[in-house]
């Protein structure tokens, strides 16, 4: 009998083979923390009686939900953060270089086959790079930082396998919708999301990033893409015999499989007010819209803002509408000054931010009132995310988005 | 004996405790936000000893570890639903907060109705009928059975 990725990358970590349903241990590569939790971290550590982390250098505390601060209460997380930072001696903290998710593969503290926890639901990001991440609450990363271990429940994986070229105006963030509302939010609950087929082979890491993201919204513990020569660019390493098996086997148990044509997709939101609620755009054109949010961890990297830029250039954002753009990191930012994108999407009109969550968790500007429409790129478009709960947030890829900020109502990219 | 306060599916942790409150010092200090937007009563009118009752995906959404953390401060005895979040889940257990999946309870009760869990027999009782419950996976129950994962760490 063959293994999944998750298997693989179990059985690599506790030095046996595992079959799913099994409780283990696994021994932590990696840890993340953000800013919103780090006061409750340091408390519960010290609560349980740690007096020292397990491996300083494997921790990693970010500050980016409350960057910069626009609440007075907001500098308490940072002076408590770089008081414990300081008092255990880490070394690994930014204080105003981006989204944690993206700095974790950014700045290369994730790589293929790692076991990474983080105190945010979005940690499945790192699938993206073939790494077994996942969201776990304050109490349970002060367990980690003290002993490096936590028990996990080795999940069953669901395959969904795209083949073919898809469309031009669909992006990775259309078939990810389109999976959460096939699945439901609840579909993929306890359960591993395994990407495979020749469309997936063809994109960027940085599309793999959105997917991989997502996953949590349909509940899934973790969403994992087989390490390859663009995972490897991307990580700036040279892929290792054990990293290159990080590939689900002909023979291995699912609990599901799914299929999909690239060609059939076509670009989707998701309506107010849950992500599984998708929608084909052209079913909801004509809406009329007061603001755009281009950014976050699902969709604030160089290739979102240039797909933004590339239906942007040459036309304005319409009378009335806002445009947001909050790219994902500092490099991302300093790239897309660079190549030109930024000067294309500040010649439509777009109020271009500081790198950090913004408005995805109703921070730093752009929140919405009663009645009010956003077209947004982030994850999640729960009631009163953005503003008000009667603020209708529809979920969107980057070129729909860009699309319906020019248009000033929803339209097909 | 509690009262059972009734949720539907996909109740999300933004739903449990919203984002501008998270930031509080304490968890006394958020209590009195819980469910605001579902139901701005329920802070006030919850008493020790009650229930949440709720269908499917229960805590769905963030990592916060708050959202069980306000429902075990206002006194609320369990969380009983059709399934759950997987963190939700997991935070639930480890600050202590019995969650308990019911695949028949839901549509059968309503809001204000007494309720009865033993967490012992795996069943609760309402309206003098009985609901079996699935059981925890016996490393969790563990864990809750010692009040959470801070008494079960310092035990080990």
């Amino acid at each position: 009998m063959g293994s999944t990725i998750i298997e693989k990358i179990v059985r690599n970590n506790v030095g046996r083979d595992v079959k799913p349903g099994e409780i283990v241990t696994v021994n932590v590569d990696r840890v993340m923390i953000h800013d919103i939790f780090i006061p409750f971290v340091a408390s519960k550590f010290e609560e349980m009686g740690f007096t020292k982390i397990w491996d300083p250098d494997k921790a990693v505390l970010i500050y980016d939900h409350l960057v910069p601060a626009s609440q007075v209460d907001d500098t308490r997380h940072f002076r408590i953060g770089n008081e414990f930072v300081e008092k255990y001696g880490m070394k690994n903290i930014h204080r105003s270089d981006g989204i944690c998710h993206q700095l974790m593969t950014e700045a290369g503290y994730v790589k293929p086959g790692d076991v990474v926890f983080g105190t945010d639901s979005h940690t499945t990001t790192y699938g993206c790079v073939g790494a077994f991440s996942s969201g776990i609450g304050y109490t349970e990363m002060a367990s980690i930082l003290g002993t490096g271990t936590l028990w996990i429940r080795v999940p069953e994986t669901i395959k969904v396998e795209i083949t073919g070229n898809l469309p031009a105006n669909v992006m990775a963030k259309d078939i990810i919708l389109k999976l959460i509302g096939d699945l439901g939010a609840d579909g993929a609950t306890y359960k591993a999301l395994e990407f495979t087929g020749d469309t997936v082979e063809k994109m960027s890491v940085a599309s793999r990033m959105s997917m991989s993201n997502m996953a949590i919204e349909a509940g899934a513990k973790c969403a994992l893409f087989t390490p390859d020569e663009k995972t490897a660019e991307y990580c700036e390493i040279e892929l290792t015999d054990k990293e290159r098996d990080l590939v689900g086997d002909a023979d291995a148990e699912y609990c599901r499989v799914l299929h999909y044509q690239a060609e059939d997709f076509v670009p989707v939101m998701a309506c107010p007010s849950n992500v599984d609620n998708v929608k084909p755009v052209a079913e909801l054109a004509g809406k009329e819209i007061d603001q755009v949010f281009i950014g976050s961890c699902t969709n604030g990297r160089l290739e979102d803002l240039m797909a933004a830029a590339e239906v942007l250039k040459g036309k304005h954002v319409a009378p009335y509408v806002k445009l947001i753009v909050t790219p994902a990191s500092r490099k991302i930012y300093r790239q897309a000054v660079e190549n030109g994108t930024m000067a294309i999407l500040a010649e439509a009109g777009a109020i271009i931010t500081h790198p950090s969550c913004g408005l995805c968790c109703g921070r730093t500007g752009g929140i919405l009132t009663d009645g009010e429409t956003v077209v947004a790129t982030n994850n999640r478009n729960f009631l009163g995310r953005m503003g008000t709960s009667k603020v209708g947030i529809y979920l969107a890829s980057p070129k729909s988005a860009a699309a319906c900020a020019a248009a000033g109502k929803i339209v097909v990219p | 004996m509690g009262k059972i306060f009734k949720f539907e599916q996909d109740v999300d942790t933004d739903q449990i405790i919203a984002s501008q409150y998270i930031i509080y010092p304490t968890i006394d200090e958020m209590k009195a936000h819980t469910f605001e937007s579902l139901d701005p009563d329920f802070a006030a009118q919850v008493q020790p000893g009650d229930y949440v009752v709720a269908s499917e995906n229960f805590g769905c959404g963030s990592s916060r570890e708050q959202a069980p953390s306000v429902l075990k401060a206002l006194g609320v005895k369990a969380v009983v639903a059709k399934s759950f979040a997987r963190i939700f889940y997991r935070n639930a257990i480890n600050i202590g907060l019995p969650v308990i999946v019911c695949k028949d309870l839901h549509e059968n009760v309503k809001a204000g109705d007494d309720m009865e869990l033993s967490m012992q027999e795996g069943v609760v009782r309402v309206n003098g009928k009985e609901y079996e419950c699935t059981r925890l996976p016996e490393y969790m129950q563990g864990i809750l059975d010692q009040g959470g994962l801070i008494a079960s760490l310092n035990k080990s």
